[in-house]
């Protein structure tokens, strides 16, 4: 299946994949009125120091510890997609203590929120359409 | 192919899903002391707190046994293995035959010999649905609840009540909070928030004896009560196993194929031990994360597969009025120790690896300081600088980035 890869040597550390997800994940159909004056808690997180950039979003592992260390079953993966049933979670932060890549994080209303893709969307994730450089990609690996 | 499963919580779980990522056909009979469909056990606070109910709390959906093939026995005990004749007898008299057997039994509230506890008319432990639901219809706005035991499950138990009853007590011999994970800088930081929240403690003492309603504790005070909650532990169920004549420590002893020393007869969850590796010790680490996996690496491991299980360690993510917490791993070794009002870290490094960690306040990307506990990884080959700034993959070197970020995991 396709996943999301990062080219670090791309990356420009403009942060424009945090605002695309944040977008794509608002419910909103304007991006000025889901991002202007709000605080973004995108899915996807660009790590930088001195001239390293790069994302990190959920890899959506063959063998997800967040999953199978889930205590109440609100991580699932779905045709390989690891998908987060928000309703179920209760907010313990057992995936983030598993998560070896730090890509699951608090939600602001308490419960986690991961990177699912953007299946619900279809098509690219909105972080992999909206790089202008390419350091993110969506493909088979 | 007969698989039989004694249990039906994250281990017997992870078992049916292991069995079935290799053998799609084989019979399944899973028998379950409790009539509940398949629960997610550490809910039950959350059940009280009214943070998710009965449907939610669901470890998988309704459909789970149909889906697996799954013969699902709610209510039944096991009461007897016979490993030479490969049967397990349950408390009806059936005789179910298996040709692999999972052993998931889980564990039992240990209630400690007081003088006047058989007296105590409102007695409850916590540990499983029935006993919240139990304790649920006991509790008023006027009840004053007291609690025995500062561990995790005491303290779950007082943050899902302490705001249904008129008050909660808790009372622990040792002199902090959750001793078996947190530090004693952490406790007292723990234990202030959940005092705001109007949960008194009496720590350094337990209870002399009971006079009906009244405890005595140790320094001769009084505590009047309505409800009593025993939350000083849990003991392993290794009954079955002991009396089938398999190997039994501390809890039941598995190898690293979750296999016991009887043949065909495996074990995994909170009735089991496993090793340590961060400290070479066998213990009972009952912990839903690592009963799953332990499950699911049995599960394989009976179909024919190979999945080992040799990478378990201690390890919480716990949250008490809005306040996280994660630890995992050891905490003997060199410490690396700040504190911000109320965020405490504290790493944990011997060997050359880290052993352990200590987050409070602020947990996000813990699991990236997990994943060097248990992988073992050298902390000469990252940056352990930029580790203890926090947990990041910058501290990783670029070809090692490049493997977990650019391709397939």
């Amino acid at each position: 299946m396709k996943r999301i890869y990062v080219n670090e040597k791309w990356c420009l550390g403009c942060h424009l994949c945090e605002y695309y997800c944040a977008f794509a994940n608002s419910g909103k159909d304007d991006m000025v009125k889901a991002l202007k004056n709000i605080t973004i808690h995108p899915r996807i997180r660009i790590e930088e120091k001195n001239a390293v950039s790069f994302a990190v979003s959920c890899r959506h592992c063959t063998e997800p510890l967040c999953v199978k260390s889930c205590i109440t079953g609100a991580l699932k993966a779905v045709d390989g997609v690891i998908e987060i049933d928000q309703g179920k979670c209760v907010g313990c932060y057992t995936c983030i203590l598993a998560c070896p890549y730090g890509a699951v994080s608090p939600s602001p209303d308490g419960v986690i929120q991961k990177c699912e893709l953007c299946v619900q969307r279809g098509g690219s994730p909105a972080c992999v359409t909206g790089c202008p450089n390419q350091a993110i990609v969506f493909e088979e690996r | 192919m007969k698989y039989v499963i004694i249990g039906n919580s994250a281990a017997a779980v992870g078992c049916v899903e292991g069995i079935r990522s290799v053998d799609r056909e084989g019979e399944i009979t899973v028998v379950s002391r409790e009539g509940h469909h398949t629960y997610s056990r550490p809910l039950i606070s959350y059940l009280l707190l009214g943070k998710t109910d009965r449907e939610k709390m669901k470890y998988r959906p309704d459909s789970f046994y149909s889906d697996n093939g799954v013969r699902f026995l709610p209510g039944r005990a096991a009461v007897e293995i016979d490993p030479a004749g490969k049967t397990v007898t349950l408390d009806d008299g059936a005789c179910l035959p298996y040709d692999k057997l999972l052993v998931a039994t889980g564990s039992h509230p240990f209630v400690p010999p007081i003088e006047g506890l058989d007296g105590v008319e409102n007695r409850c432990t916590f540990s499983s649905l029935d006993d919240a639901l139990a304790l649920e219809a006991l509790l008023t706005p006027q009840t004053r609840v007291l609690i025995l035991g500062a561990g995790l499950i005491g303290l779950k138990c007082a943050e899902g009540i302490a705001a249904r009853v008129a008050s909660v007590s808790v009372v622990d011999m040792a002199g902090r909070v959750l001793p078996s994970i947190l530090d004693e800088t952490a406790a007292a930081l723990v234990q202030k928030q959940i005092e705001k929240h109007g949960v008194r403690f009496f720590l350094s003492r337990s209870v002399e004896r009971f006079c009906g309603g009244t405890a005595v504790l140790t320094d001769k005070t009084q505590q009047d009560f309505d409800v009593l909650v025993v939350a000083v532990g849990v003991r392993p169920n290794v009954e079955l196993v002991q009396k089938a004549g398999g190997a039994v420590g501390r809890g039941v002893t598995v190898d690293e194929r979750c296999a016991t020393t009887l043949p065909d007869i495996y074990a995994a969850g909170d009735c089991t031990e496993s090793l340590d590796i961060t400290t070479g010790e066998r213990k009972v680490l009952a912990l839903l994360p690592g009963a799953y996996m332990q499950g699911e690496a049995a599960g394989v491991n009976m179909a024919g597969g190979e999945k080992l299980y040799d990478r378990a360690i201690p390890m919480n993510a716990i949250g008490f009025f809005g306040y996280h917490m994660i630890t995992a791993g050891s905490y003997d070794g060199e410490e690396y120790v700040v504190q911000k009002g109320a965020d405490y870290k504290k790493l944990v490094t011997g060997d050359g690896v880290l052993k352990g960690y200590l987050l409070l306040g602020s947990v996000e990307r813990a699991g990236i300081y997990t994943a060097l506990i248990r992988n073992r990884t050298p902390l000469a080959s990252v940056d352990f600088d930029l580790i203890k700034e926090k947990p990041q993959l910058m501290a990783f070197s670029k070809t090692e980035r490049l493997r977990q970020l650019g391709s397939r995991r």
